[in-house]
């Protein structure tokens, strides 16, 4: 697969776009189509062009499976962060209302959803890239 | 076997076109789906929350703690299949 140079410059001029698309489909989910589950689930499948196009070994070496797993726990814990954030403001849990009033600033509450999104968008993506990688990588530990 | 299974789907078939009558026209107003809670989302998304799109408020405000366990589910699922797969390394 490696020697095919169509799937390679093909890939290498989609991939950008494709991952500028999903960032897209994240950030715009407060105020249109869009949201964190399906950003994540279109920045995995850029992952996926990559691994088809170059290889495994040269996508883990970009990611490996420590930093995916990570990224994971770091998309949840943004979520559940902003969560408890919400219960020191002297809230309920994930009561965004109550940030907004403890902390004064307006339209925080659609801003603490981008974020909430933003944290959905990483989770999906990193569990979604680490199933390819074990499913595709015949269970091979190389990072 | 093959004509069992024949009849069988002619007969779920015949049942769901059956079926298909009783739905409301696509888009009716007055169809129940639209009737209960979904005018009251549409008037207080905007005054409550103050973002345009009904569906992400619903999802990331109203119903945040389900919108969090479904993320859960899928960390659970990844988590699963690298316990499961991965041979040799560290999670």
């Amino acid at each position: 697969m490696m020697e095919n140079v169509v799937i390679r410059t093909v890939s290498r001029l989609a991939v950008p776009f494709i991952q500028i698309f999903a960032l897209y489909v994240i950030v715009h989910g407060a105020s249109g189509a869009g949201g964190g589950f399906q950003g994540g689930v279109v920045f995995a499948a850029s992952f996926i062009l990559m691994i088809i196009a170059f290889g495994m070994a040269n996508v883990r070496r970009r990611i490996d499976n420590r930093g995916i797993m990570w990224l994971s726990v770091i998309g949840i814990a943004t979520y559940a962060g902003i969560g408890f954030l919400a219960l020191l403001m002297a809230g309920n849990f994930l009561e965004y209302a109550a940030i907004e009033a403890a902390l004064g600033i307006p339209h925080l509450h659609g801003i603490l959803i981008d974020l909430v999104e933003a944290g959905i968008g990483i989770a999906v993506m990193a569990s979604m890239v680490s199933i390819i990688y074990d499913i595709a990588g015949n269970g091979e530990e190389s990072s | 076997m093959k004509t069992k299974a024949l009849i069988a789907v002619l007969f779920i078939g015949i049942i769901l076109f059956w079926a298909v009558e009783d739905m409301p026209a696509f888009g009716d107003p007055d169809a129940p789906a639209t009737q209960y809670t979904g005018q009251l989302y549409v008037d207080s998304v905007l005054p409550d929350i103050g973002i345009d799109n009904i569906v992400t408020a619903i999802l990331a405000s109203y119903r945040g703690f389900d919108t969090l366990g479904e993320v859960v589910v899928i960390f659970t699922a990844g988590i699963s299949v690298a316990m499961l797969l991965r041979r040799g390394g560290r999670l």
